[in-house]
C-alpha cells in the first residue's frame, strides 16, 4: 500500500475510531525526526563506515535497548514493507517480539520471519544465513559505535583519529593480542576497514557474519540510540576484516557439527547443554532459517 | 649541498598577543613573557639550516623555547608563523606531491593537514624525549611500541615486524629475550634505548633528540651518546639535539645555536662557540659549565 492510500484509509479509521495510531504520527516518531534521521542516513552511506552524530529521541523503550536501530527503521518504514526483526538470530526472543509489536501498532507493517520476504530486517547482533537482496535494508542495533573504544577513552580524541586515519593503535592492540596469545582474541564486534578508509563496529555480531557484510547486494544501517550514532555500508562496498599477512583473519569453526533440529552444518551454531544428560548439542542460530529448513513456519 | 630542511622565522605565540609582544620580549628584556598582554614568546623568528648526516645542537637554559622548537618541527604544536620547508632528496613516493614541479623545496609543512603531517613525520621523522613516558607506551611490550610505527607506516606483517623489532633492539643494545616485556619494567637507559629503537624503527632521515641523557647517570649517559653517535654515522641521519648540557653539544653537534628568553643568541661551529663566545649569555653558559 503507498504511503498516500494508507494515511487516507486511516483518516477514515480514525473517524471511525477503529485507528490504533491516535494521537501519533505514522511510525511512531514526528516528521521532522523522521526526516533529520533519514539525512543522517544519507549522510552515512554518503561516507561508508563514517559515525554521522544525530538526535537521537526519546523511544517508549529504554535506551540501550534496541532504540538506534528503531529510529532508523521507524525512520524507513512505509506501509507496504515486511518487517522481521531478529534478537541474536531469534524472531522470537522478547525484545524481538516487543519491537515487532511496537512497529506494527504505529507503522501497522506486514511481519514476516521469513528473511527472504522481508522487505526491512531489525536485528541485535546477527546477520541472517540467507543471502539478502539488493531490494532488502537490514537495520543493525548498535550499543557500542566506536571500534577505537578498545583502545582509547576519550571521543575527541578518536574522532581524531579517523580523521587523520591515525589507526596505529588499534592495529598495535592487535598485534599485542596475537604476541601474547597467538592469535587476536576479539570473539564478536571484530573490527572492520570499510572501503579502505574507516575502520568499523559491525555492532556485536560474530566474527561468522562479519563476511556477508563485504561487497553485500544489500544495504546495511547502523543505529546506535545510547551513543546517538549512525552509520552504513552501501551495497558493494569493501569491507575488509582487520588481518596480518601471516595471521589471517578465520570464522568460528563448527565442523563436524551439525544442528539438531534440522541437519544444516554450514550456519553459525548456538551450543546448548542438556540439563538432565549433560549432552550437548548445536542449533542453528538463525531461528528463522532453521523453521524454513525443518519445514514448519512459526508464522 | 643543499640544505635537507630549511627553515625561516620559525615562531610560537602563546596568548592572545598585541603588537608589543616582539620589542617587550627576548634577551635583552630578560623575559619571554610580554608585560602588556601576559602572552608567552616561546621562540620567535628562529631560523636554521639543517644538512644531511649533520648534528646541530640546540642549548639554553630551561625556558628558552628548546623543546618548543622540537615540538614545533616534529608537528606536536602548531607554529605561529613561519616556515619549514623540506629538501626534494628527502622525498618518498608518499611525500611526491609535497613539491611543485621544479621546486627544490617542499611547501610549508607547519601549513599542511594534520593527516599529511602525520604521513610526513611517520616516514621522515623520530623523536627521543627526555622522558620515556612521552615517548613510549609503558604497559605495550618493547617490541610493540616499536611495531606502532612500522604498523603506522603500513606494515602488516608480524613476523617481518619483529625481525626488525629484534634488530633494532639488539643495534641498541636491548637484550632480544626481553623484547616482550613491558618498558616499565626496565632501568631508565634502557628505556632511553628503547626510544631510540623506536624513533629508528622507520628509517627515519631526521632524528630530534630532546634532553636525551638529562636523568641518566654518568656511564649510562656516555652509552647513550656512544650509540647516538654511531647510529648517526650508521643510517646518515641528521640530529637536532636540544640539551642544556654543553659536554652533551660538544661531544655530539659540529654546529649549534644558543637561545634565551626564546630566540637565538648565537649560532656557529660548536668548537667557535665553545672556545670564542661572542654573546654574554653564551660567555656566562660556558664559563660555567666547561
Amino acid at each position: 500500500m503507498r504511503m498516500r492510500d494508507w494515511l487516507d484509509a486511516d483518516d477514515e479509521r480514525q473517524a471511525r475510531g477503529e485507528s490504533r495510531l491516535v494521537g501519533y504520527p505514522f511510525g511512531f516518531m514526528d516528521e521532522g525526526a523522521k526526516r533529520e534521521v533519514r539525512r543522517s542516513i544519507l549522510k552515512a552511506i554518503a561516507i561508508p563506515g563514517y559515525q554521522v552524530p544525530y538526535g537521537s529521541r526519546e523511544m517508549p523503550i529504554s535506551r540501550g535497548w534496541g532504540t538506534g536501530g528503531i529510529q532508523v527503521t521507524l525512520a524507513l518504514i512505509l506501509p507496504e514493507d515486511v518487517l522481521k526483526v531478529i534478537d541474536q538470530g531469534c524472531d522470537g526472543s522478547v525484545n524481538a517480539v516487543n519491537i515487532k509489536k511496537f512497529v506494527q501498532a504505529v507503522a501497522d507493517v506486514q511481519i514476516t520471519t521469513d528473511t527472504t520476504s522481508a522487505t526491512v530486517i531489525q536485528t541485535r547482533h546477527r546477520i541472517p544465513e540467507e543471502p539478502m537482496t539488493a531490494g532488502q535494508i537490514l537495520v543493525l542495533q548498535v550499543p557500542y559505535p566506536e571500534a577505537l573504544r578498545e583502545v582509547e577513552p576519550s571521543e575527541a580524541e578518536t574522532r581524531r583519529m579517523h580523521a587523520e586515519a591515525d589507526y596505529g593503535r588499534m592495529w598495535l592492540f592487535l598485534y599485542e593480542d596475537i604476541v601474547k596469545y597467538g592469535e587476536i582474541s576479539i570473539s564478536y564486534r571484530y573490527p572492520v576497514t570499510v572501503n579502505g578508509r574507516y575502520i568499523m563496529d559491525p555492532s556485536p555480531v560474530p566474527r561468522w557474519d562479519v563476511p556477508k557484510l563485504h561487497m553485500a547486494e544489500t544495504l546495511f544501517l547502523f543505529g546506535a540510540g545510547r551513543e546517538k550514532r549512525i552509520y552504513a555500508i552501501p551495497p558493494h562496498t569493501r569491507v575488509e576484516p582487520l588481518e596480518f599477512e601471516d595471521h589471517l583473519f578465520r570464522v568460528e569453526n563448527f565442523s563436524g557439527k551439525a544442528c539438531s533440529r534440522c541437519g544444516a552444518s554450514d550456519t553459525f551454531m548456538d551450543e546448548i547443554i542438556d540439563d538432565e544428560t549433560g549432552e550437548r548439542l548445536y542449533c542453528c542460530s538463525d531461528s528463522g532459517y532453521c523453521d524454513k529448513r525443518h519445514g514448519k513456519c512459526s508464522l | 649541498m643543499q640544505p635537507l630542511i630549511r627553515v625561516r622565522g620559525l615562531s610560537k605565540r602563546f596568548g592572545a598577543g598585541c603588537t608589543l609582544c616582539l620589542s617587550s620580549t627576548g634577551p635583552d628584556r630578560e623575559s619571554n613573557v610580554c608585560p602588556h598582554c601576559g602572552s608567552v614568546v616561546a621562540c620567535n623568528d628562529v631560523s636554521f639550516d639543517l644538512y644531511r648526516n649533520e648534528a646541530l645542537g640546540i642549548v639554553g637554559e630551561s625556558g628558552s623555547g628548546k623543546s618548543t622548537l622540537v615540538r614545533l618541527l616534529h608537528f606536536e604544536w602548531d607554529a605561529s608563523d613561519g616556515s619549514v620547508e623540506l629538501h626534494r632528496s628527502a622525498a618518498v613516493p608518499a611525500l611526491e606531491d609535497l613539491f611543485a614541479d621544479d621546486a627544490d623545496y617542499s611547501h610549508n609543512l607547519p601549513g599542511l593537514s594534520p593527516f599529511r603531517k602525520r604521513q610526513v613525520r611517520n616516514s621522515l621523522m623520530g623523536i627521543v624525549y627526555q622522558n620515556p613516558f612521552l615517548g613510549l607506551r609503558m604497559q605495550v611490550s618493547a617490541g610493540g611500541n616499536i611495531a606502532e610505527r612500522l604498523l603506522g607506516a603500513g606494515w602488516r606483517n608480524i613476523r617481518g615486524m619483529r625481525k626488525r623489532s629484534a634488530e633494532l633492539l639488539e643495534r641498541t643494545e636491548i637484550p632480544v629475550e626481553r623484547m616482550d616485556e613491558p618498558p616499565k619494567n626496565f632501568s631508565g637507559g634502557m628505556q632511553q634505548r628503547v626510544q631510540i629503537a623506536k624513533a629508528l624503527s622507520n628509517k627515519p632521515l631526521i632524528l630530534f633528540l630532546d634532553e636525551v641523557t638529562t636523568g641518566l647517570d654518568l656511564s649510562v649517559q656516555a652509552r647513550v651518546l656512544d650509540l647516538i653517535r654511531s647510529i648517526r654515522s650508521e643510517f646518515s641521519l641528521s640530529l637536532l639535539v636540544v640539551s642544556h648540557d654543553l659536554g652533551v653539544i660538544n661531544l655530539l653537534c659540529q654546529r649549534t645555536m644558543v637561545m634565551k628568553y626564546g630566540r637565538v643568541v648565537e649560532a656557529g661551529l660548536t668548537d667557535q662557540i665553545l672556545q670564542d663566545p661572542q654573546h654574554r649569555y653564551t660567555q656566562l653558559l660556558v664559563a660555567s659549565q666547561l
